[in-house]
């Protein structure tokens, strides 16, 4: 089973405060630590799990450019066959829909038989899985937290509903899956893996060669544009305890017994 | 105009509380809107709930079809598509269907699409301004939306508030105009989540941990804490995914929904999937060592501190609280 997985480069929310820069149009994005989005590596552990089940290969592929090669080199260390660069200056300011028409410009290009992207983005709405199907007009699933191989293409998945239940469904292939972290325990990638992928060439494609409409992509053609970023302000605010961590501890102590928490 | 559709999630002929947050959002788009709801399914279940969407809906257009016993989105979005005006704005809830259904509704329809918002600002022209969180909400943003050809919006449950509505709707049936319908995904079964060893939703006081407790080998603290509190260790998904504590003490939208008197959130950062899992206005006491976390904007105590160092403190200051008790017996 060839697998393609759609990863993005992201800021890492646990190794940054993420800031509003002075303009209040962006993060600050000086000293920002990027990693691979969580959802994503999930996603790629998944595709490598499978094809060790039952044979295949697995594509990593990104829309953005060389410092996005990172993380698809991260992810060919853990064992994606190839990495494959969307990059072209049109591609730039894409609403989602726009990143979804691209990438389906590689996939009609090539076959596979799965296409498993992350649930979302730090930085996302869980958007491009769910278009990225509807423009190839294969099925899909949201949320997927297992998937079982079946004979005659096709899969029997699960998929996170709420209350921690679980939904079970047969999907046929081709398919597009949005993956739930937690599905599995992403491997380890050591600074010796990253280094024998080091010097792999990662084949880029622009808009011509992907036959997408230019017109359809990019900042021109987003319905939908980010004006600005804001610090939210949604309840009335904690009072924060400040000083010495042994007179915090004792406050706390007497609140959880005054508020009923604690039997004393 | 482009008129304003509201999707409808229910279950066991009950509407979700997302019918009627809607209607408050389909307001803010538009106060003199005069949104209709769309029920799909099948049955007296189907019926009961478009005859209690009548009192907040003008307009409940009814589908019922044998394919939709049960809310496959692929063959919801087939319905919409066949009976969807060019040019709607349809509000979907931003749940685990609405997550199935949404973005490739967009697609089908060729509207622009904006998840997840938490408001709307009254349509100007073309534009919707709508603001939406980044970043496990640590950040807002606005963003606008061009809908001259239509907008699929999923709206945070939670968000809005209810108004009071006194329409005598009228139920429209459109079941005529969806014909046959056949999916590519089929339902099989629900499985329901395992009950756990512990029970967090009979606990008052819930010692519950986030990805701050960085470890596995570190959850053995906070299991110190809840025993020195006779409380209950719940937690956050990130700790449920890395395999550190099972599933059934996970508090949130995908885990439990849990009505702690006193609810402890160390090192949980505050996300809307896991403050949905707290009902009962519980007294939430936050420790992060992040002073932006968003955890801050909800919790009554808030302490900036690592929580590894402070719940061993804490541990200590109970251990001693209950001897003193014991001493005075």
């Amino acid at each position: 089973m060839n697998i393609l997985v759609c990863v993005r480069r992201v800021p890492d929310t646990s190794e940054n405060e993420i800031q509003l820069n002075s303009a209040g149009n962006d993060i600050e994005r000086d000293d920002l630590v990027y990693s691979i989005n969580e959802w994503d590596n999930y996603a790629v552990e998944e595709a490598l799990q499978i094809t060790a089940r039952v044979g295949g290969e697995v594509t990593v592929v990104t829309v953005g450019d060389e410092e996005d090669e990172e993380v698809l080199r991260r992810e060919m260390a853990m064992g994606a066959k190839q990495g494959v660069m969307l990059t072209d200056e049109v591609f730039t300011g894409s609403d989602a829909k726009g990143i979804a028409t691209i990438l389906k410009g590689y996939v009609d290009k090539n076959k596979f038989d799965l296409i498993l992207t992350g649930v979302q983005a730090e930085d996302g709405g869980a958007q491009v899985g769910g278009m990225l199907a509807a423009l190839l007009d294969y099925p899909f699933a949201s949320l997927v937290n297992a998937i079982e191989v079946r004979d005659a293409g096709k899969l029997k998945i699960t998929r996170e509903i709420a209350g921690g239940n679980k939904e079970i469904s047969e999907i046929d292939l081709p398919c597009v899956l949005s993956i739930q972290t937690g599905i599995n325990e992403p491997r380890y990638v050591g600074m010796r893996g990253i280094r024998q992928v080091a010097s792999v060439e990662i084949p880029q494609f622009g808009a011509s060669e992907l036959g997408v409409d230019k017109g359809a992509v990019g900042e021109a053609a987003a319905r939908v544009r980010r004006l600005d970023y804001f610090i939210p302000a949604l309840g009335k605010g904690a009072e924060m305890l400040t000083g010495e961590r042994d007179q915090i501890v004792e406050r706390v102590f007497d609140l959880l017994k005054e508020r009923g928490g604690v039997q004393a | 105009m482009n008129r304003i559709f509201a999707y409808i999630e229910h279950k066991g002929g009950v509407a979700d509380d997302s019918a009627a947050e809607l209607i408050a959002a389909a307001r803010k788009l538009d106060p003199s809107a005069s949104p209709v709801a769309i029920a799909i399914g099948l049955g007296p279940e189907l019926d009961s709930v478009c005859e209690s969407l009548r009192a907040g809906y003008a307009e409940v257009w009814k589908i019922a079809n044998d394919a939709l016993a049960y809310p496959n989105a692929e063959l919801v979005r087939q319905a919409l598509v066949k009976v969807l005006p060019a040019g709607s704005i349809v509000l979907v809830p931003h749940t685990h269907f609405g997550l199935d259904l949404a973005p490739g509704l967009s697609i089908k329809l060729n509207a622009a699409y904006v998840p997840d918002i938490l408001a709307i600002e009254p349509l100007a022209g073309n534009s919707l301004r709508l603001v939406r969180q980044e970043f496990g909400g640590q950040l807002s943003a606005h963003v606008t939306c061009d809908i001259s050809t239509g907008a699929v919006i999923s709206v945070r449950p939670g968000a809005f508030k209810p108004e009071p509505s006194a329409a005598t709707g009228q139920i429209v049936d459109k079941s005529s105009e969806v014909g046959s319908l056949s999916a590519r995904r089929r339902y099989l079964e629900t499985v329901v989540a395992e009950a756990g060893e512990v029970d967090i939703t009979k606990h008052a006081l819930l010692v519950s941990i986030g990805r701050g407790i960085q470890e596995q080998d570190n959850v053995a603290i906070a299991e110190d804490l809840a025993q020195a509190l006779g409380a209950a260790v719940s937690c956050s998904r990130p700790v449920v995914d890395a395999k550190w504590l099972e599933k059934s003490r996970q508090v949130g939208s995908s885990g439990k929904t849990v009505k702690p008197k006193v609810y402890m959130a160390l090192g949980i950062s505050g996300s809307f999937q896991h403050l949905a899992g707290l009902k009962g206005n519980p007294f939430i006491i936050a420790v992060n060592k992040n002073a932006k976390a968003p955890i801050f904007q909800v919790a009554d105590i808030g302490i900036v501190d690592d929580i590894l160092e402070f719940i061993p403190a804490l541990t200590e200051k109970a251990r001693e609280g209950a001897k003193a008790g014991a001493a005075e017996a």
